[in-house]
């Protein structure tokens, strides 16, 4: 469904700065699959997703997007795929409806159709009663989901969602992922999504491409990046400062451990079964006579992956993002 | 809730390649910028209290100076069409304001996903600039009908065809700047109100500019509201035949065709 290869964009700031935004990308996505690209701000997961809907020109590389070329057909690309953007798509001085009704025609459908297929969609995702409301009036969950329809209004087979639930609140962003899992599931779409909320990829993705500073850093499923890549958290705590260090010297026999920290009475290791190795240290423990009075298990997180691949933190804000060097570079779609 | 019977559309399905006609998106594009306008007309009804102003406090003194010793209907001949000029200079030059609000909004990047072509988004949104400056300009001609103005019928309908044309290109030029500057949103302001008063005033819409220095006499004659301003004048007057005319209409017509040109460009360029 999506195949990039060297994808690359590059954006002018000045006669002396130059962002490289997104670094020679290959990126496949077969078709059926919900595919997350998660990286900090600035990572380039929005400006590969601009290019792959062809808000943006590559400035290098190759990218085939249902079946087209992206700088061969842009015009066709766009008759095939579904888009919600960060920001709201609907004119806030337009009504729901009406703005449903002229993307269906926009899209090629009759009036009649864009109107039953405006109905079909303001019912499947509880708009029913806004539909001659101004959009400006609705509030933010209500207004993401006038997005969501929007993108599905010519039932396109691969739908991009950059970063959908930004500015929602929880119960709102579990309701709009309700709504997107269970027309993806009627319909069997591709969905590609950016996002930095962690826990959205974690749940809602299959796959999970790590972004960061424009390159693609890992990609897999989420559990098999957080069990190959970061591993279990073990945390113990020895009844005396001074059996700290035999315990650590203990979790560190243990196959396969690492980042084992000492701490005061606590210490600290990544391995791959956490609570298997929980076991084996407490009976060793117990032969060698040091007390332990606590064992913590914890499942990595995607950030703990993100840690282990870059030294940093997932929430760690980058100095700059791609949007502002693209802002800055006057290179943004308008 | 009725998810389960949302299917994608057949119609949908079959129509994806469908490419329209580059008119029939314009139409989509002009009838999606004119729903809210005629939804709520009182934005147009707002637009007329400027030119309503100016007539009532500023038409007064034109009859105390220039316009001295002549009857009151001549004096409106002469500043109506100017007021209208100014109305359609005013309203147009502002609407890049609009796609400003869009395109921090999202609502424009969302159309620059679908296949309506780009050239198609900025002629639409000219075309539309259409409707709310004649409906002005009508109200404003009907306003002062009480008051002593007897234009030529048919100098009043070639005149507002005339404003439609200028309105197409000056609201193009107002979409191209509002694209040009859409990384420092000030910027449109800046230039907006920078470029309006010199070509208002050069165009001798409030003042003639028989009476000013030379150089503004010379620099007038590449105005193109300047040639806009007469010919309306001249229309009212009921002379229909006066080369002021054409000259009106190939001014109008040559904004109109560079500032699409431009607009059409800075779209275009917009996604490079």
């Amino acid at each position: 469904m999506i195949r990039t290869r060297g994808l690359t964009k590059d954006f002018v700031v000045s006669r002396t700065q130059t962002v490289h935004a997104v670094r020679g990308v290959d990126l496949d996505v077969a078709p059926g699959e919900l595919v997350a690209v998660l990286g900090p701000n600035g990572a380039g997961k929005t400006t590969t997703m601009r290019m792959l809907t062809t808000l943006v020109r590559p400035t290098a590389g190759t990218a085939t997007v249902a079946g087209v070329d992206v700088l061969a057909d842009p015009a066709a690309v766009r008759c095939r795929i579904g888009y919600v953007g960060q920001g709201n798509g609907a004119g806030r001085f337009q009504h729901v409806v009406d703005e449903l009704v002229v993307h269906g025609r926009i899209h090629g459908l009759s009036a009649r159709t864009a109107r039953a297929r405006a109905d079909e969609l303001l019912d499947a995702l509880d708009l029913a009663g806004l539909a001659h409301r101004k959009v400006e009036s609705l509030s933010g969950g209500q207004r993401r989901r006038v997005d969501v329809a929007l993108g599905l209004v010519h039932g396109p087979g691969l739908l991009f969602l950059d970063e959908p639930s930004t500015g929602l609140d929880p119960h709102t962003r579990a309701n709009l992922w309700a709504h997107v899992r269970r027309l993806r599931a009627e319909h069997d779409m591709t969905i590609v999504l950016t996002t930095h909320y962690l826990d959205e990829a974690d749940t809602v993705a299959e796959r999970v491409v790590v972004v960061d500073h424009g390159r693609i850093i890992a990609d897999d499923t989420a559990d098999a990046l957080k069990r190959e890549l970061a591993g279990d958290r073990l945390v113990l705590a020895a009844a005396r400062a001074s059996q700290a260090p035999a315990l650590a010297e203990l979790v560190g026999r243990l196959p396969g451990a690492r980042e084992v920290d000492l701490d005061g009475v606590h210490v600290t290791a990544r391995v791959a079964d956490a609570p298997g190795a929980a076991a084996q240290v407490v009976q060793a423990a117990a032969t060698t006579g040091v007390d332990v009075t606590e064992v913590r298990t914890e499942r990595p997180t995607l950030d703990d992956v993100f840690l282990a691949l870059t030294g940093r933190s997932l929430r760690e804000p980058a100095t700059t993002t791609d949007d502002e060097a693209a802002a800055a570079a006057g290179q943004d779609a308008a | 809730m009725t998810i389960d019977t949302l299917t994608p559309h057949p119609a949908a399905q079959r129509t994806r390649d469908a490419r329209r006609s580059w008119w029939s998106d314009v139409r989509l594009v002009l009838v999606r910028e004119l729903r809210p306008v005629v939804r709520e007309p009182f934005s147009v009804v707002f637009g007329l209290v400027q030119p309503l102003v100016f007539l009532a406090l500023f038409g007064p003194l034109l009859v105390g100076s220039v316009g001295s010793g002549l009857p009151a209907a001549d004096v409106w001949l002469w500043f109506v069409p100017s007021v209208l000029v100014m109305t359609t200079l005013f309203g147009t030059s502002t609407t890049g304001s609009n796609l400003q609000d869009e395109m921090s909004a999202g609502s424009h990047e969302r159309m620059l996903v679908t296949p309506l072509s780009r050239s198609s988004q900025i002629v639409g949104r000219s075309l539309k600039e259409i409707v709310p400056l004649v409906a002005q300009a009508l109200l404003v001609v009907l306003v002062m009908l009480p008051f002593g103005l007897r234009p030529d019928p048919v100098g009043v309908v070639v005149g507002l065809a005339l404003l439609a044309v200028l309105g197409v290109g000056l609201g193009a030029f107002s979409y191209a700047l509002a694209i040009a500057v859409r990384s420092q949103e000030w910027m449109f302001w800046a230039v907006q109100q920078t470029v309006l008063f010199p070509l208002m005033i050069l165009s001798g819409l409030l003042l003639p500019l028989e009476t000013g220095p030379r150089w503004m006499q010379v620099a007038s004659t590449v105005n193109p509201l300047r040639w806009v301003v007469d010919a309306e004048r001249a229309l009212f007057a009921g002379d229909l035949t006066a080369t002021a005319v054409l000259w009106g209409f190939l001014a109008a017509g040559a904004t109109a065709a560079v500032g699409l040109v431009v607009g059409v460009q800075a779209i275009l360029r917009s996604t490079d």
